[in-house]
């Protein structure tokens, strides 16, 4: 059975990084991966969007709507904009962060309210301010992986597996700060691992 | 056991030309097409690998490599063969001597073009032809097929790829780099002087080619034909077989892998093995009008679009009459790329407006500068078309006409094709201004070499050219260097140059903000005491800015870049630039 996974962002939240290291863990897992990813102008703090499939056999490289199992979303606006790409059953994983875009800056549109609390109504939804976590731990950057730590309490791979292939795709001056950061998220939903 | 390795559609065709035995490679960076020089560079020391001005010379220094007698290869996006056709279309009559291959890449759905073409058009008028991947592993195996194929049957091979397949990664298995002898170079008016009476004699022999490849490629093993229920077949190539495997897996396919010429006979047998025939094709019905024309029955565009991207979805619904459970889409506000904190663009831009004036637009992370809040530019059609539109203009309504007009223009874009414009200006007694955005490097692609930037694709430092002495050397008097960020003098500058009779260039310089080894040693703080809520600040549209529920305005430290223009609008002193 294909496991179809999204993460979506805004551009330059770091979404390649992230997909690189879920496409990395399930080759190891000995699947078979495709991932999607967007390049080019959208990227310029656009909303972006990365799709990573995997199972026995892929197809089609990109996730259609109505059939994401995981849904990591980076800011909350783009959790909001893509939830109906989830399956039924899907689950959503989100940084508690608000990134205003540009027609809520120029005061064109307005930012919604209670976007997560909402979410939160129709599907399962894990939340973290994984900003404030990477602060804690000393590098704003590294928030993506936090974000990470926390979804991948929703697929089948071991806390060991995760850190092998985190070590092998981050740079190396920065496997150690990493390493903490996906166990801060790991370690935040303690117990409540899904049987996935 | 040989490697097997997770890659990118477009770092696969670079592994692919790298097998083959490649040792020239030219290219202009345009997505999606630009991650394959990226990852050619990786194998520098068996292949020369260049940022060439634009996809013209590219083709062309290709061509030069193929017939002196190597294994060669030009890159670009699709509206990049554009900008090759010229040589494309006549390298096709001439034929090669080294395997010739053009990597072009397609982008339905425009997630980063100017228009949704489809190379397979072109490759048909130019009679070259084609091969199709449709995942990394293909993409690599073809590039490899397209360099035998062009030395077989003495022809340009274009590999053609779209945005989804070459910003897809899948498993690539690796296999060594052969290294074909180089072929000897003997002189051969014949085949490589296109003048009439040669040409002449060529294009018979392109119609042998196209006749015999479309015979041979019904034996081809990238034309297959998948049997399984014959209710329905469909055809398809390169990522749209990936969305009809997806869907109807029960489906036959005829998958073709060499999409131009199309194998007539093996469409025509397995066109009678099923009931109902049917084509998926993203873009243009080139299959599916030539299908039809051999008096095949067929379905195509009637069911599905000619615009964007094609899905899984789409024949769900369509053919399998699935009622899909698909929520609407919320309603969320659009989030549009834009112009990154400390961009120089955006200082540029917010002058330009502040001054009403109208500017014709180019290709580039500049053409953000077209959208709210900015909204200075209002042409954008392809690459150097902002300095000839406005001399257009100019032509057509007289000079006081375009006296609030300017052609903005960045570095990159400039040598590509901006510097023929600026010549013609110059040559036929435009009087326009035209600003050249100097950020150093080509921006929107991430950051390419271009020959203003002293630095090659290779990472050789080499003599930068010098865009002053350039424009300089074209006669033109009044050329001036602007720093972006210091607004007082680029306004005052931009006043006197479009009320100037003359031709003149501004060249606004500053780093690109993510170009690498960027330092910004200041940064922007908002005091909420001295702020009065009036938004001056918010104005040039920063992302690092945003309003708080008071109204008073914060900064976001991770964010900012310490640029400064937002401290300049603020009249009551409550943004503070300061070391960091």
């Amino acid at each position: 059975m294909t496991k179809n996974i999204m993460i979506v962002g805004v551009g330059g939240q770091g979404t390649l990084l992230t997909s690189r290291i879920l496409g990395g863990i399930m080759v190891e897992g000995g699947y078979q991966v495709k991932l999607s990813e967007v390049h080019g102008m959208a990227q310029r703090g656009g909303s972006v969007v990365t799709f990573v499939r995997y199972g026995e056999e892929v197809a089609e490289p990109i996730v259609e709507e109505g059939q994401a199992d995981i849904l990591i979303a980076f800011e909350r606006l783009e959790a909001l904009r893509y939830a109906h790409f989830l399956k039924k059953d899907g689950v959503i994983i989100a940084n508690d962060q608000r990134i205003d875009p540009m027609p809520v800056v120029t005061g064109a549109a307005e930012y919604p309210e209670n976007i997560l609390e909402d979410l939160a109504k129709e599907h399962r939804l894990y939340r973290i301010d994984a900003q404030k976590r990477a602060l804690e731990l000393g590098n704003s950057r590294v928030f993506n992986i936090i974000v990470l730590g926390l979804a991948a309490r929703h697929m089948n791979f071991t806390k060991d597996q995760w850190l092998a292939v985190i070590e092998k795709t981050v740079p190396q001056k920065t496997v150690e700060i990493n390493r903490k950061a996906f166990l801060a998220g790991y370690g935040e939903q303690e117990g409540s691992t899904d049987d996935y | 056991m040989s490697e097997v390795k997770i890659m990118l559609g477009n770092e696969a065709i670079a592994r692919g030309a790298y097998e083959a035995g490649v040792k020239v490679s030219a290219a202009y960076p345009g997505t999606p097409s630009t991650e394959i020089s990226e990852n050619i560079v990786k194998y520098k020391d068996h292949i020369y690998a260049e940022w060439s001005p634009n996809e013209k010379v590219a083709a062309e220094v290709a061509i030069g490599a193929s017939i002196s007698g190597v294994r060669a290869m030009c890159s670009m996006k699709h509206v990049g063969v554009n900008v090759a056709s010229d040589p494309l279309y006549t390298v096709s009559y001439a034929g090669v001597n080294g395997g010739l291959v053009v990597v072009a890449a397609d982008d339905p759905g425009l997630y980063s073009s100017q228009n949704e073409q489809d190379t397979r058009c072109v490759a048909r008028a130019a009679q070259v032809p084609v091969l199709e991947p449709s995942d990394s592993q293909e993409a690599k195996d073809f590039t490899k097929l397209a360099f035998s194929l062009s030395e077989e049957y003495d022809t340009p091979v274009i590999v053609r790829t779209t945005t989804r397949l070459s910003h897809s990664q899948g498993a690539v298995t690796l296999e060594e780099r052969v290294e074909p002898a180089d072929k000897p170079y003997e002189r051969n008016p014949a085949k490589f002087v296109m003048m009439p009476a040669n040409a002449k004699g060529r294009h018979v022999y392109v119609e042998e080619r196209m006749e015999r490849l479309a015979q041979d490629g019904c034996q081809m093993e990238i034309n297959r034909a998948e049997y399984r229920n014959r209710t329905i077949g469909f055809v398809a190539s390169g990522i749209a077989y990936q969305y009809v495997r997806e869907a109807c897996p029960e489906a036959s396919v005829l998958k073709l892998g060499m999409v131009h010429p199309l194998p007539r006979k093996l469409i025509e047998e397995f066109a009678a093995k099923v009931d109902r025939l049917i084509i998926f094709e993203e873009l243009e019905p080139v299959y599916e009008e030539q299908i039809k024309s051999w008096g095949i029955a067929c379905e195509g565009k009637e069911l599905f679009t000619r615009q964007g991207e094609y899905s899984a979805n789409m024949l769900r619904e369509v053919i399998l009459g699935e009622k899909l459970e698909i929520k609407e889409a919320a309603k969320a506000p659009n989030r549009p790329p834009i112009l990154c904190p400390g961009c120089p663009h955006r200082s540029t831009f917010f002058i330009l407006n502040k001054l009403k004036i109208h500017a014709a637009g180019d290709i580039g992370c500049y053409t953000l500068g077209a959208v709210p809040p900015l909204n200075v530019i209002e042409t954008t059609i392809c690459m150097g078309a902002s300095i000839s539109t406005l001399h257009g203009m100019e032509k057509a309504k007289g000079k006081d006409y375009i006296k609030n007009w300017v052609a903005v223009i960045g570095d990159s874009t400039f040598m590509h094709t901006g510097v023929n414009s600026l010549m013609n200006m110059v040559y036929n007694q435009g009087t326009g201004t035209v600003l050249i955005l100097d950020n150093s490097t080509t921006g929107m692609t991430g950051h390419q070499d271009h020959a203003a930037t002293g630095k090659t694709l290779q990472g050789d430092v080499v003599p930068a050219l010098s865009i002053y002495r350039l424009c300089k050397a074209m006669g033109i008097e009044h050329v001036t260097e602007v720093n972006a960020f210091d607004a007082d003098t680029l306004e005052k500058t931009v006043k006197e140059e479009v009320a100037r009779d003359a031709v003149s260039v501004i060249i606004v310089t500053a780093p690109c903000a993510l170009l690498k080894g960027q330092k910004f040693p200041n940064i922007c703080a908002a005091d909420p005491e001295k702020c009065k809520k009036c938004g001056a600040c918010l104005r040039p549209g920063c992302p690092a800015l945003t309003k708080k529920e008071d109204g008073t305005v914060q900064i976001d430290a991770s964010m900012c870049n310490g640029c400064g223009l937002c401290a300049k609008l603020c009249k009551f002193g409550a943004i503070e630039v300061r070391e960091k």
